[in-house]
């Protein structure tokens, strides 16, 4: 069974490789290479996958996940500059999906067993986001 | 491998009708959306693409590629349209959201070997929401 939370953090970023000029930049990350930063609203799901333990009826305690996804992102990204305040995005471009693997690498060690982590969606907006299951996964929870 | 999903978003009228049927057996099938003068939707289309983050630029994909060729292929031919009568296939083919799927898939994937021409990051589904209470989805293509 898949289990969803979803949390919701605040941070500004600016997508610009330094191995790249700034025209580079602008023509590869357009509006996003701008140089003192844009921020969005990112919203987080993060997925488990295990069985309903049968004593408590749960896949995991919701009130221990939201903690864990507190700890490891919110309270370190919520309202800061990537670029400049989260590592290791002081020298990996804060895309999208780079930020989605971070996430994933934060949050892995938690689930060692069972429920294992299944999945990570980050919308950067609406209308945009990415979808990270591990090394071996094939990228999108709908499987 | 990781997974970026774009939504697109495109406002068209259609009719549902097939002339194989008759008057009371289209009306039947189709409910109200076989109302002779049509009507609209406000359509959302979910593009996904799959692939490894390029190290240097930390991107699966180049957005204003993906957005370039789906705007201009697609969102461009059918947004403020009658599909029925501004978009050919839909003049011997019904528009139900899962035709207009089918097409939007078909044109995608004609073009995106020219889009994409070092074959990353692959076209890896496809969703069109017709409204927030129905959708259909494809999902795998490549």
């Amino acid at each position: 069974m898949l289990i969803t939370r979803r949390v919701e953090f605040s941070a500004s970023h600016v997508c610009a490789s330094a191995a790249l000029s700034a025209e580079e930049n602008r023509a590869l990350y357009g509006a996003a290479a701008n140089p003192n930063g844009h921020g969005h609203n990112y919203i987080l799901e993060v997925t488990l996958d295990g069985e309903p333990d049968r004593t408590t009826g749960m896949v995991f305690d919701l009130k221990n996940l939201k903690e864990i996804l507190n700890d490891e992102v919110v309270y370190p990204m919520d309202h800061r500059f990537l670029n400049h305040e989260v590592p290791p995005f002081d020298r990996v471009v804060p895309t999208t999906e780079n930020l989605a693997v971070e996430i994933w690498r934060r949050i892995h060690p938690h689930f060692p067993a069972s429920p294992r982590l299944h999945n990570v969606r980050l919308y950067e907006t609406e209308d945009l986001f990415v979808d990270y299951g591990g090394e071996g996964g094939q990228g999108g929870a709908r499987e | 491998m990781i997974r970026l999903t774009r939504r697109y978003r495109f406002s068209a009228s259609h009719r549902l009708h097939t002339s194989a049927l008759s008057e009371s057996e289209n009306q039947a099938l189709y409910g109200k959306c076989n109302n002779p003068y049509g009507h609209g939707h406000n359509y959302i289309l979910e593009v996904s693409v799959a692939g490894p983050i390029d190290e240097q630029s930390g991107l699966v994909a180049r957005l204003e590629t993906l957005d370039t060729l789906v705007q201009s292929r697609l969102i461009g031919t059918l947004d403020h349209r009658n599909l029925n009568y501004d978009v050919p296939v839909f003049q011997s083919k019904v528009p139900t959201t899962e035709n207009l799927l089918e097409e939007a898939r078909r044109v995608l994937s004609a073009e995106w070997a020219s889009a994409f021409p070092n074959g990353r990051p692959l076209l890896a589904g496809m969703r069109l929401l017709e409204t927030n209470r129905n959708s259909v989805e494809l999902t795998t293509l490549s």
